[in-house]
């Protein structure tokens, strides 16, 4: 043929054909595009968060009050600290992850055994700890009061600390006064079962209010966030008045449609954003378990390159990198 | 010499023939010519039909407002008593017309049929990377039809929160009948699109980059390969977005968050939701909707880039430039979405800003537009229907595009924002060019895909009264738009202001009517050459590039051989010192020959 002949004049050419210009296989380059795919829609969301928290950027709750449970440390206040075990567990699963990816270029079959195993584990640590999270932020500990306008009211005292004049936090649980209710007890043998107890408010507003006219030294504060950086503080007058007046709904906890913690985007973007992330964990170990007892039984040893770990090892580190913008975005700033 | 030592890597998967039964190759094809044909059936034709049915009943109810017709009564069943249309599914036909036409059609129906067809002919690849996801993608899109079709026959109706569903009729499942089930089903038909969407997407991309022959580097190209590659990397990088958005509606709808609501009644009654905005949705879905707009229209540009270097038999003017200019286009279209919302509330310096942006994109139009009009100029032009079309494109791509430049400033568009000025540019510009590129091309590559020919004198019938009927309903739209007359009303005769109107609706309509009805010729003169057209030549256009090089017949791998290597661009056309006219892609240089656009 002429082709044998002839020169095409792209020969030794990066981009001339006949060749993979970037030196990757089909599969690895679909991944790449794949999580450019992937990377939008969580730029989509991060840019709707942050739009949305642009809207209230006075009162947008404050992370280091929300975020601040560990586990089996009950009652402390200890911002940050668990969600850093998280991080760090899921970037350690990240190395983990470079080395089962590396073993398996120098074909070494009980090395990324071992270190597919371990990425396995901290992926699962992570999905877990998150189930742990959602849980503690759901179920909330102070509660608070909502307005006709949907804005939060928190209640607490000062004490000092250290010399220092301090707001902390009250559960509503501590002060209000609860009253005899004829309100049936909801049962499944009333019939009332298919709505929950759980799901209605523990108190009544007027119960709250009783409360706090009955605690002298307890003061509400609203979403706005002075010039110190802390939520502002109401007199106790206007703390008495706000209840009264404007008080609707008494929060405990979060859902989707109303929290303690601040207007309801918080809550919303919060479990829409780490739960789209949360997810993209869980399918991410579901695939490393796939692959994992592919490992075992050989199936890339006898095809001669491992480069299936390195395809999911892509996705990983991807879904790894998401995380350092999700903690940074809901968490740090 | 070849004899450099780089090996000619190829993937030799599909080369070992299997045995196909009917349903491996008719049904759940691996065969990208296959599966071109399944997204040309579907998504241009079936889906191409119902769409434009569509438009007609919409155009009948506008030229005889509430006035019994007995199609409407026949089709529509109870949703017209009596043979009145209903004000509701008015809304919805609106609807489902545009989202079946922008993304059924032109864009999975257009880049499915073409891409799939020649992006692994042109680069000299034995299929797609993965005829496997590419299978996938087909049959995701056929999914998604098939429930977007479902939609019509819930009780409430479809979807009739219009096309670009902005909420609160789309968040809002009481807002309105289609706000319902409609609205659901519509969701769930666009996150399967989307995915279907992706996977092709990635198979292009990855295709282009990785399979193509030796030779083929990226400048000798065809400027079709480039049209579709490029397409490719926008959808990628736009319709995500769209997912983001379309995924929180569903909170919105299903779950009670409140992304884009806040402060709502609905029937007297307070709802809960609390700080979300409309406006927000409108970002997201525009960051898709723009680039939309020009994955719609890049692949017909690519298409008429060929055809019109083809039969002018002329090497295309200004190659680089217009490579230059699809990816000038493709990265303006991701930074303009803000035009669509100069009258939505959006803070009026970004509108300067978003003004700013559009206004860029006029240049490398303007570039493509003065490139094909330059190809032309002096050329041995080969009359053909696919010649025509191509022309027509250029034709409606400078007349709709003229328009842009209007809408695009904000301080002109928000004067005409809403009304039918808009219907009239975007039909023009992407609606019509679009669907143009898409005959072009099924004129042009009929010969590749069944071996046969068009009957070109059914096709001059088709091109001169489609593009009459074209400006004949667009152009009257421009001047009752001016005249302050909204888009998406149900009826105007309430207004004593656009009474003026009517006779124009009446003649746009007629038009309307004799141009959806010549697509009935069309249809004959493909379906008819299917079986009885005139036996085509290997290379009935003369044509340079590879895909005239493989047999027709059906066969797994394109070419029985080795695959053709690639010596020069696509574009040698009228080349000095050459017998013929066209010197294809894979016969070698000559003695001293010199490659032209280097």
């Amino acid at each position: 043929m002429d082709s044998t002949v002839a020169s095409t004049g792209t020969e030794g050419k990066t981009w001339g054909g006949g060749n993979k210009p970037l030196g990757a296989s089909y599969g690895k380059l679909m991944m790449w595009f794949f999580i450019v795919s992937d990377a939008l829609t969580f730029s989509g969301f991060l840019a709707a968060y942050g739009f949305s928290r642009f809207k209230f950027i006075k009162e947008w709750p404050i992370a280091d009050e929300v975020f601040t449970h560990v586990p089996f440390l009950h009652g402390q206040e200890l911002p940050m600290i668990y969600v850093a075990f998280m991080t760090f567990i899921l970037i350690m699963s990240s190395v983990t992850m470079v080395l089962a990816v590396d073993a398996g270029h120098h074909m070494n079959k009980a090395k990324v055994t071992l270190y597919m195993f371990l990425t396995i584990i901290g992926g699962a640590i992570f999905v877990g700890s998150q189930a742990w999270e959602w849980a503690t932020f759901i179920s909330g500990d102070y509660g608070a009061v909502q307005t006709k306008g949907g804005n939060i009211l928190q209640f607490g005292e000062y004490v000092s600390v250290d010399g220092k004049e301090k707001f902390k936090r009250i559960s509503i649980d501590e002060f209000a006064i609860a009253e005899e209710s004829a309100r049936a007890e909801h049962e499944r043998k009333n019939g009332l079962w298919f709505v929950t107890e759980e799901s209605l408010p523990p108190y009544t507003v007027s119960e709250i209010y009783n409360g706090l006219a009955a605690n002298e030294n307890i003061l509400v504060r609203n979403q706005i966030i002075n010039e110190e950086g802390e939520k502002t503080v109401l007199s106790r007058a206007e703390s008495l008045k706000q209840i009264k007046e404007n008080g609707q709904l008494v929060v405990k906890g979060a859902n989707l449609k109303v929290n303690e913690y601040g207007t309801s985007l918080f809550a919303d973007f919060f479990f829409f954003i780490t739960g789209f992330h949360g997810f993209h964990v869980f399918s991410g170990v579901v695939i490393n378990i796939i692959i994992f007892f592919n490992v075992i039984l050989g199936t890339y040893e006898r095809r001669g390159s491992y480069e299936m770990v390195e395809k999911v090892g892509l996705y990983w580190h991807f879904v790894d990198l998401v995380w350092v913008f999700v903690f940074t975005f809901f968490y740090l700033v | 010499m070849s004899a450099t030592g780089d090996t000619h890597v190829h993937d030799d998967h599909d080369v070992h023939h299997h045995k196909e039964t009917f349903v491996t190759k008719y049904i759940f094809s691996q065969d990208h010519k296959m599966i071109a044909k399944q997204y040309l059936l579907t998504g241009v034709i079936i889906m191409g039909i119902i769409g434009i049915l569509m438009s007609l009943m919409i155009r009948m109810q506008i030229a005889w407002p509430e006035q019994p017709n007995v199609i409407f009564e026949s089709l529509l069943g109870k949703w017209a008593p009596g043979g009145v249309m209903d004000a509701d599914i008015y809304l919805a036909l609106v609807t489902i017309h545009g989202t079946i036409m922008v993304f059924f059609v032109l864009t999975a129906g257009l880049s499915g049929t073409f891409s799939n067809l020649l992006i692994p002919l042109q680069i000299g690849a034995r299929d797609m990377a993965s005829g496997f996801l590419n299978m996938i993608s087909y049959w995701l899109f056929f999914v998604s039809c098939v429930i977007m079709i479902l939609s019509f026959f819930v009780e409430a109706g479809p979807a009739a929160a219009g096309w670009t569903i902005y909420p609160p009729l789309s968040a809002l499942p009481l807002a309105q009948g289609g706000s319902g089930m409609g609205m659901t089903l519509w969701l769930v038909s666009m996150a399967i699109f989307i995915a279907s969407s992706l996977l092709g997407s990635l198979n292009y991309i990855v295709t282009v980059i990785n399979l193509r022959t030796k030779g083929m580097s990226m400048t000798r190209l065809p400027l079709t390969i480039w049209a579709f590659f490029v397409t490719a990397v926008i959808g990628v990088i736009s319709f995500p977005v769209l997912l983001s958005a379309a995924l929180l509606l569903i909170m919105d709808r299903s779950f009670g968050t409140s992304f884009f609501l806040s402060d709502i009644f609905i029937q007297g009654e307070v709802l809960h939701y609390q700080g979300g905005s409309p406006v927000l949705f409108e970002h997201l879905f525009w960051f898709l909707g723009h680039p939309e707009v020009y994955i719609v229209l890049l692949p017909a540009l690519g298409i008429t880039s060929e055809i019109i270097a083809t039969n002018s038999r002329k090497p295309i003017f200004g190659y680089r430039a217009m490579v230059a200019s699809i990816l000038a286009i493709a990265f303006l279209s991701t930074i303009v979405w803000g035009h669509h919302m100069f009258i939505s509330g959006m803070n009026p310096f970004l509108g300067s800003v978003f003004t700013f942006t559009t206004l860029l994109i006029a240049i490398p139009s303007a570039v493509k537009a003065f490139n094909y009009i330059t190809t032309l100029w002096k050329g041995n032009l080969q009359m053909n229907p696919a010649m025509l079309f191509s022309i027509g494109l250029v034709s409606t791509f400078i007349t709709g595009g003229l328009t842009g430049i209007i809408l695009g400033d904000s301080a002109l568009d928000i004067n005409v924002h809403d009304t039918y000025f808009v219907v009239a540019h975007f039909h023009l510009v992407m609606g019509i060019s679009a669907l143009y590129g898409v005959f072009a091309g099924v004129y042009h590559w009929f010969p590749r895909m069944f071996g046969r020919m068009m009957n070109k004198n059914l096709g001059y019938l088709h091109f001169w009264v489609t593009a009459v009927c074209a400006y004949g309903v667009f152009f009257p739209m421009h001047f009752i738009g001016m005249a302050g007359l909204p888009r998406r009303y149900y009826t105007n005769s309430n207004f004593p202001l656009f009474d003026d109107t009517t006779n124009a609706q009446l003649v746009i309509t007629m038009f309307a009517l004799v141009g959806g009805a010549v697509q009935i010729v069309f249809l004959y003169n493909f379906i008819s050459s299917i079986f009885y057209g005139k036996k085509a030549e290997q290379n009935p256009w003369k044509s340079n590039t590879l895909e005239w090089t493989a047999p027709v017949k059906h066969m797994h791998g394109n070419w029985p051989g080795e695959i053709p290597h690639v010596y020069r661009w696509s574009y040698d056309y009228s080349k000095p010192g050459h017998d013929d006219d066209f010197v294809p892609q894979n016969v070698p240089m000559k003695e001293g020959e010199e490659e032209l656009h280097h």
